[in-house]
């Protein structure tokens, strides 16, 4: 008896799982259709949100995340398969885990260099204001 | 050990489709390998789920070079800004071979799940063809940028974005060398379990490249394009 | 372009005596002991059963042998820094500016990198998959792997000993400093790629548990069925998926500016210094914290099987644990209060330091109430743990204390400062290590440590520490700042007299531990362990013999409450006859190999060429490199089959073992 088996049990399932051999092929391909044309309007919405004045300009940055942030759903769930499945629940752990670190990297060192750099210029800065 | 595998029998009734009564969710958990108290997970779950892990603490790596770049966006330093620099039309066509090569390792996957080796391959090849193109894109790029004295040494803004672009387009490169080294597997050992464990991973790497691209592209490009 | 790159016969030390003589003994001795190896035929069984192995137990005696003699290592410089402070009260002392810069970088970056995190890991790797009731860890090659990058890491920077120098800039290369202007040396190169190469392996190893936690245990264990130490092992694996990337980000981004001229923390062109110190601390801090939460796991151990009692109030330990967890990502300004974020970001940051002593505080409590009422046996590993709470619980509060920005802001790199964090590191972390060291060291050998060496090393250990470290407190609160190589201030020499006063006591206990060490092996027959339950434990590894066999556990135990294996005992007990033998089947176990050491033999080779910029050499390492991946991934066969008679007869001698000592309970009066 192995410690690990190569039985696969369809009621466990990793991330991104490509298991279904009852499925047929255009089954497991309609995913993957779907997902490619809600990304491929999402982005040309991005680049095209930039030519035009439809959004006020000082949001555009927050608009643009938000398609951003809209898009990477569409990769995780058509192209990852990441469902709120009870056997995918590590996974999605694992992955809110990771979203709160990123939101805590990147919000945390924008908000301290922001308030660094309003009391302390970088160096290059303070050397042109030297007399 | 048997290099076959076994399948424990399709459900009929997917208990996790909205509007259908779930399964007893004590009994499900109790079964459960490698969830509740089943006992250890099969090699499968144990792979996918740590080299899942592997991909967020990459995801964690970029964000603190987004993190970096964030920062030093507007610190130009006298040099060119991304609006003068960036050439938008090139960053689209590398958006739309990075999300075509996506859709193709999708197929891939759906291939190998066929067991066609030819299907595979085939997708294979084109996934591995439309990354080749991504990267020349990008090198063509980073040429240009560099001639035009907008080279990576010229300020922290240029110094950030050519390492988390680079960083990118290097994941992007060993990610190539990795689908050639899995082609040539594919080919000569055909779909063992341990061959299909690790098509599982490229799987997973690729299309978290293509994340990683989308909030790329958007941050500094297209946003940097504003500042 | 030469062919050594910047290698020259000046990088060898040969005008500084000090650096030359220690270096030549190094030297000395590695070839002597590898000579006996190779003379006395030992070398075959050395690269068989542990260069290549894969298996979780050998890996973690090798981690914590590399940790102990990397904290020897550690220990020397500590010497060197207080004698040097003794002395240079209004003279210069015996150090060198640039060599006393030297040894307090390396102090620093040997002790956190290279003693502290392979203990840590290395005692997780020994007990985690015993206490989880399986047979290895998810990842056993990478297992592999990991250490021996560690040990590259290790190797690199005990090279810059003898080859060039290490870094000046203290055990956090700080820019503009660490930048290539100011010293472009080969020292902070030293630094980045022994620290580079050794995080790839440490965020395997985060990996590698996290997914053994989540995804292998013995059928029947659910997650509040786990043992303490395997929950603060997750916690802290948690913060190694979560932290080290962020590291390797920040120093690969050091390293672009020092070899390519990048401009990410320069003084020039754009670059901001304060993102570097940003960025490193929002690492930094989730390492402590990586640090403690197992010594947290093995205190919560020792503890409950020392006082004969279950851990008091499982539950809100498991949940203090994560509580810890996931503040722990949020305090990381308290690194850099004084560098003018403004009282807003300071006020939050102070006030998330001090919230994250509540769960701390709550496990303390758990503890004493696990002690309260119980049968206490002063074992050494106990004496270590209550050594732990009187230390950690000063250390914490001076930690309360800094985290208050105002005090803060007197108080930052001062010696106060350096007597707080080296208060909760030995505290917890040291200890821990030295308690889980002794507690699982008869599991792991098969024979306990001699007691009466233990318990002296013990003692002088925390007065050694408290004479060390309270004239450090005192000398903070007068004013002195951190790294003074010398100075002229007489309110301080008397404190870093006491404080030399304190290292040589300190230095008689590390000559205690290795006369422990020494004197167990030789009396090893008296003190062997027999049954494999030396100390009446109550976790799973327990139910194996010392040591356990390659497999672990001949058949998975099914679990069916907490602290499992004090169940069966306890039933065995009553009953006076063990469970049923079980029904034997064959056993597969992941194969050795030599990836992981061959690896890292060319990781180091990249790593060095890197360091001393022999460009044709770093192609031909990475190439290496990926050409044993290749290699390693193109085998056919992974896995290795013990037959059903052996693992029979291997079990069938353990429940021999346990059956005679159940007879010896049966009598009473007779010694067990």
């Amino acid at each position: 008896m192995t410690f690990q088996s190569d039985e696969r049990n369809l009621d466990d399932v990793g991330p991104g799982f490509m298991d279904y051999p009852a499925r047929s092929v255009w089954q497991g391909i309609r995913s993957y259709f779907i997902g490619l044309a809600l990304a491929v309007l999402l982005t040309v919405f991005s680049f095209y949100l930039l030519g035009t004045h439809w959004i006020w300009d000082p949001a555009l940055p927050a608009a643009l995340a938000a398609l951003a942030i809209a898009q990477i759903g569409v990769h995780l769930v058509f192209f990852l398969h990441i469902t709120t499945a009870p056997d995918n629940t590590n996974t999605v752990l694992a992955l809110g885990f990771a979203v709160l670190i990123v939101a805590l990297i990147i919000v945390g060192s924008l908000w301290i260099m922001y308030h660094l750099n309003q009391n302390m210029l970088p160096m290059d800065q303070m050397l042109q204001m030297q007399p | 050990m048997s290099t076959a595998e076994t399948f424990a029998p399709v459900r009929e009734i997917d208990p996790y489709k909205l509007g259908r009564r779930r399964l007893a969710p004590s009994e499900a958990e109790i079964a459960a390998k490698g969830r509740g108290e089943g006992g250890p997970a099969s090699k499968w779950v144990v792979v996918g789920y740590g080299f899942w892990l592997f991909l967020l603490s990459d995801v964690i790596m970029f964000s603190a070079f987004f993190a970096a770049h964030a920062v030093l966006q507007t610190a130009t330093a006298g040099g060119p800004t991304g609006r003068e620099l960036f050439d938008l039309h090139s960053v689209a066509v590398q958006t739309g071979v990075l999300l075509a090569s996506s859709f193709t390792c999708g197929l891939a996957a759906v291939a190998t799940d066929a067991r066609s080796q030819i299907g595979t391959q085939l997708a294979l090849l084109i996934t591995g063809l439309l990354g080749l193109a991504f990267l020349l894109l990008e090198a063509k790029d980073f040429a240009t940028m560099v001639a035009a004295g907008a080279g990576p040494q010229r300020s922290a803004f240029l110094s950030s974005t050519f390492t988390l672009v680079g960083c990118h387009g290097l994941h992007v490169s060993a990610g190539l060398l990795w689908l050639g080294t899995m082609m040539a597997q594919v080919f000569v050992k055909g779909f063992r379990p341990n061959i299909l464990r690790r098509l599982l991973c490229f799987n997973l790497f690729w299309h978290m490249l293509d994340i990683i691209w989308v909030a790329l592209f958007t941050v500094v490009y297209l946003v940097g394009v504003l500042r | 372009m030469r062919i050594l790159g910047n290698l020259t016969w000046d990088a060898v030390p040969w005008n500084q005596p000090i650096p030359l003589v220690a270096g030549a003994a190094v030297i000395v001795i590695v070839l002597c002991v590898i000579a006996w190896v190779i003379l006395t035929g030992r070398l075959p069984y050395l690269w068989r059963e542990w260069i290549t192995s894969v298996d979780h137990k050998r890996i973690g005696v090798m981690y914590v042998l590399l940790g102990l003699v990397m904290a020897f290592r550690g220990f020397i410089d500590a010497i060197m820094m207080r004698s040097q402070q003794a002395l240079a009260f209004h003279a210069p002392g015996y150090l060198p500016p640039e060599h006393y810069d030297q040894i307090f970088s390396a102090h620093g970056t040997i002790m956190i990198f290279f003693a502290a995190m392979p203990l840590v890991i290395g005692l997780m790797n020994f007990a985690v998959p015993l206490q989880l009731g399986v047979r290895d860890v998810a990842f056993p090659t990478w297992n592999s792997t990991s250490f021996w990058l560690t040990a590259t890491g290790a190797l690199l920077v005990n090279i810059s000993l003898v080859i060039g120098e290490f870094a000046r800039t203290g055990w956090l290369p700080y820019p503009p400093l660490s930048e290539f202007t100011y010293l472009p040396g080969v020292g902070v190169d030293y630094y980045l790629w022994a620290l580079l190469i050794s995080g790839v392996g440490t965020l395997m190893t985060g990996i590698n548990f996290v997914t053994t936690i989540l995804k292998i245990r013995a059928p029947g264990m659910s997650y509040l069925r786990m043992p303490m130490f395997c929950w603060t092992a997750l916690a802290s694996n948690l913060l190694i998926i979560a932290a080290f990337p962020i590291l390797t980000a920040t120093l690969v981004m050091l390293a672009l500016d020092r070899y390519l001229g990048f401009h990410f923390f320069t003084n020039e062109a754009g670059g901001n210094m304060m993102m570097f110190i940003n960025l490193i601390w929002l690492w930094g801090h989730p390492e402590v914290y990586i640090l403690v939460l197992p010594a947290f796991g093995i205190f919560s151990e020792v503890i409950s099987t020392f006082s004969g009692k279950p851990l008091f109030n499982y539950r809100s330990m498991v949940w203090a644990t994560l509580g810890i967890c996931l503040i722990s990502f949020t305090v990381w300004l308290h690194h850099f209060f004084t560098m003018g974020a403004g009282p807003d970001v300071n006020a939050l940051f102070g006030i998330a330091s001090a919230l994250i002593a509540i769960p701390t505080g709550v496990k303390i409590y758990n503890w004493m109430f696990t002690m309260y009422g119980g049968r206490i046996r002063f074992a050494t590993p106990m004496l270590w743990s209550l050594g732990f709470i009187i230390t950690f619980v000063i250390g914490g509060m001076t930690g309360v204390l800094l985290a208050t920005v105002p005090a803060d802001f007197l108080l930052h790199n001062s010696m106060f400062l350096v007597a707080h964090f080296h208060n909760v590191i030995v505290g917890a972390v040291l200890y821990a290590c030295f308690a889980g060291v002794i507690y699982w060291f008869p599991k792991a050998f098969g024979f306990r440590l001699d007691e009466g060496w233990g318990k002296a090393a013990f003692w002088l250990t925390f007065i050694g520490f408290w004479v060390v470290f309270v004239p450090l407190y005192a000398a903070g609160l007068l004013g002195m700042t951190r790294r003074l190589q010398h100075y002229d201030m007489a309110l301080w020499y008397p404190w870093m007299l006491i404080a030399a006063l304190g290292i040589v006591i300190m230095g008689c206990a590390a000559f205690c531990q290795v006369a422990q060490l020494v004197v167990s092996i030789r009396r090893r027959s008296e003190l062997r362990d027999e049954m494999g339950d030396p100390w009446d434990g109550r976790s799973l590894e327990w139910v194996t013999a010392s040591p356990p066999p390659a497999f672990n556990f001949a058949v998975l135990p099914n679990v069916r409450g907490e602290e499992p294996y004090w169940e069966i005992k306890q039933r065995a007990i009553e009953s006076q006859h063990l469970p049923a033998e079980p029904s034997y089947e064959p056993i597969e176990m992941p194969r050795n190999s030599p990836t992981g050491f061959i690896t890292a033999f060319f990781a180091t080779i990249t790593g060095f060429a890197l360091i001393w910029h022999i460009w044709w050499l770093v192609g031909v390492g990475l190439a290496a490199a990926y050409a044993v991946f290749v290699w390693f991934a193109w085998r056919d066969v992974e896995e290795y089959r013990i037959p059903v008679e052996e693992v029979a007869r291997i079990d069938r001698a353990r429940r021999q073992a346990r059956m005679e000592w159940l007879a010896r309970q049966a009598r009473p009066g007779e010694p067990a």
